[in-house]
């Protein structure tokens, strides 16, 4: 009887250790990855862009590229330079997307005004690339992020017709549809995204506008900001200040 | 391996990723192919349901060009797709607030029709051939022939009717599945060049126009290698018909453009330089001169002067005027897919040009390969079941039925 106490004893416990290690490790993986206490609900992210700030450099592009491992020639976030001159001359330019900074280049007429734009997914809430993708590979994040599944999504490429921001491209190694996720993978365990971490001059920030302290949640509700080809009513996620008419 | 990316030379500003070509050769292909089952299937229509007598040399002819080019229009898509084993997700998990996602009802439903109406056009023939062969071949005619052997008067005469009601679900279906390729560009207000509600109709009119095309050079052609007789009457048919399709489309893609260059918006000053340098050859050259004035001008001839022509002469005409009205279809859609894409959203400059390369996945050779396809598959379909002219009842059998009824 001793010895089936004994075994029943042994064979208890031992589940009981088994469950506790199941149990613990998932915690552990939870913790580990700041997942236990994400909930989505609780966050409407935006991102604004101080264009009056960006002085070229590229960091961000630099950035991006590392963190996200965005192929050659490809970009999910750049840097765009407008120069205009009077008479409504303007000289708009990206050299490999403004990675590297920009050359000094001599133009033929009389630049009166410049500006630098660093340009991103705009993370519409009205959004035609997820309205067209055939089979809901591409998709919007309950806190406000569009994203591709890169399980789902057959590369058809139509979203990326149908962006008119010119944010999307298909990947040329994965195939699939690829564009600027706000890092995810950082944003949803409290930090920032790549680019607004590596802008020297604070052109990039990031919020959320569920949390009524939230800097960047003041400066739009605030100040005047402005989006790009509002016409179009794709209602971007993302805000610019310092913008000229000449930028679409 | 990251493939290595060919920057192209871009005139003016480019969004950085406008550059790559997303949709190539093969998306220039897929509404070519399919314009020509519209255009066909509408030519057999014309017989079957609005009794153009006329055209009954060709009414089984052009219902198996239809056929044959739909059984290859998924090819270059399937070709086309990153990753072309989740296709079927858009039969299965369709997203439907995309106009792509209706891509697999509606193919699907068309092919139902036409395979449904290739049967009951043949089925006379398919028993006719189950009894005159003998062995394996016989057994597979009489599984496509579903085992009944059911010839009679009344069988036949319900056969009509059904062939009458799928013609007329299928002309819609026709449209819609080819107008439904219009739309998908059209419908996307990214892209100036292509948001206009006039492109599924220029899409359904410019595919007409290369259906009928097709039938002409194809008729034309397996006449004369079979030495047969190429009826006058259906080819000045053909003319008539060919004329007025390729007046309604080239009427509506000048419209749009008019309408663009008239209304002078914002994207007009991106796409009034992208045709009159980048495009010009492939825009005003071929679509426009070659593939429109010529055969505007040699139809006209063929169709107002028709009584006093020789066969001959109708012949070449019809045949010559088809030819160039088939490379404006294709220039209209190379216009369409490819010059939307050198566009920049940027509206501010565009990509220098595109030449599909050689031997590229969706290159020339696989284009050309599966258009040659479709020839190859209306070629096994001419094998097994009579094209031109039905089958003829032994006599015997003839005389058998006859005894029976009386
Ligand atoms: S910017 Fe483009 S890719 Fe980003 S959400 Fe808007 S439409 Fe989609
Ligand atoms: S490329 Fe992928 S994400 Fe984009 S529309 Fe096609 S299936 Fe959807």
């Amino acid at each position: 009887m001793g010895k089936e106490t004994t075994r029943r004893g042994f064979l208890e416990a031992a589940a009981t250790t088994a469950l506790a290690i199941t149990l613990g490790r998932k915690a552990g993986l939870a913790a580990e990855a700041g997942l236990s206490e994400y909930n989505w609900e609780d966050y409407s992210y935006v991102y604004l862009v101080d264009a009056s700030k960006c002085i070229g450099c590229g960091m961000c592009v630099q950035a991006c590229q590392k963190e996200n491992r965005v192929p050659d020639g490809f970009f999910r976030t750049w840097v765009e330079r407008y120069r205009i001159g009077e008479g409504g001359r303007v000289e708009v330019d990206s050299p490999n997307g403004g990675i590297n900074g920009f050359p000094a280049t001599i133009l033929d007429f009389k630049v009166t005004k410049g500006l630098f734009v660093p340009k991103l997914c705009n993370h519409c809430k009205n959004t035609p690339c997820t309205q067209v993708c055939p089979v809901g590979a591409s998709y919007t994040t309950k806190d406000g992020v569009v994203l591709v599944d890169d399980k789902r999504c057959i590369g058809c490429g139509y979203c990326v017709q149908a962006c008119p921001y010119g944010s999307r491209y298909l990947h040329p190694v994965s195939h699939v549809a690829d564009k600027c996720t706000w890092c995810y993978h950082r944003i949803t365990r409290g930090l920032k995204p790549a680019c607004v971490m590596a802008c020297p001059v604070g052109a990039r920030a990031f919020g959320n506008m569920k949390n009524l302290q939230d800097p960047v949640r003041k400066t739009i509700a605030t100040q005047p900001v402005l989006v790009l080809q509002p016409e179009l009513l794709t209602r971007p996620n993302c805000y610019y200040k310092g913008l000229d008419k000449e930028v679409r | 391996m990251i493939p290595e990316i060919r920057v192209p030379e871009v005139v003016g500003f480019a969004f950085p990723n406008d550059i790559h070509i997303t949709w190539s050769l093969m998306i220039v292909l897929y509404p070519y192919l399919t314009g020509i089952v519209a255009g066909a299937f509408v030519i057999s229509a014309l017989y079957h349901l609005f009794g153009r007598e006329e055209l009954r040399p060709i009414s089984r002819f052009s219902m198996a060009t239809s056929f044959a080019f739909m059984v290859v229009a998924t090819l270059p898509l399937l070709n086309h797709l990153g990753h072309p084993e989740r296709a079927l997700n858009i039969i299965f998990t369709p997203n439907f607030s995309s106009a792509m996602a209706g891509f697999g009802i509606l193919y699907n439903t068309y092919l139902l029709i036409l395979l449904l109406e290739v049967w009951f056009v043949w089925r006379k023939d398919i028993i006719l051939l189950a009894r005159r062969n003998r062995g394996l071949k016989r057994k597979i005619y009489a599984a496509m022939a579903l085992w009944t052997y059911d010839i009679s008067p009344q069988a036949l005469e319900k056969d009509h009717s059904a062939i009458r009601v799928l013609t007329a679900i299928g002309i819609p279906a026709a449209c819609m599945l080819h107008g439904y390729v219009g739309f998908l560009f059209g419908a996307l207000k990214a892209n100036p060049w292509w948001s206009t509600p006039l492109m599924p109709i220029i899409f359904l009119a410019s595919g007409m126009t290369s259906g009928v095309a097709m039938l002409i050079i194809l008729y034309q052609v397996a006449m004369k290698v079979s030495g047969q007789k190429i009826e006058s009457e259906t080819i000045a048919s053909l003319n008539r018909w060919l004329w007025l399709f390729m007046i309604v489309t080239v009427s509506l893609e000048l419209l749009e453009i008019i309408t663009l260059a008239y209304e002078q918006s914002e994207a007009w000053e991106a796409i009034h330089p992208l045709l009159t340098t980048k495009l010009a050859f492939s825009f005003i050259s071929v679509q426009l001169i070659l593939g429109s004035l010529i055969p505007f001008i040699l139809l006209m001839i063929a169709v107002t002067m028709n009584r006093y022509l020789h066969d001959r002469v109708r012949n070449t005409l019809s045949f010559v005027s088809a030819l160039l009205l088939l490379i404006q279809v294709f220039a209209m859609r190379w216009n369409v897919v490819i010059g939307g894409q050198l566009l920049s959203k940027s509206f501010r400059g565009f990509r220098e040009t595109y030449s599909p390369q050689l031997f590229e996945k969706e290159g020339i050779l696989a284009a050309a390969g599966i258009f040659c396809l479709a020839f190859v598959a209306l070629f096994v379909f001419a094998k097994i079941l009579p094209v031109f002219k039905a089958l003829e009842e032994p006599r015997t059998v003839k005389l058998e039925a006859e005894a029976k009824r009386s």
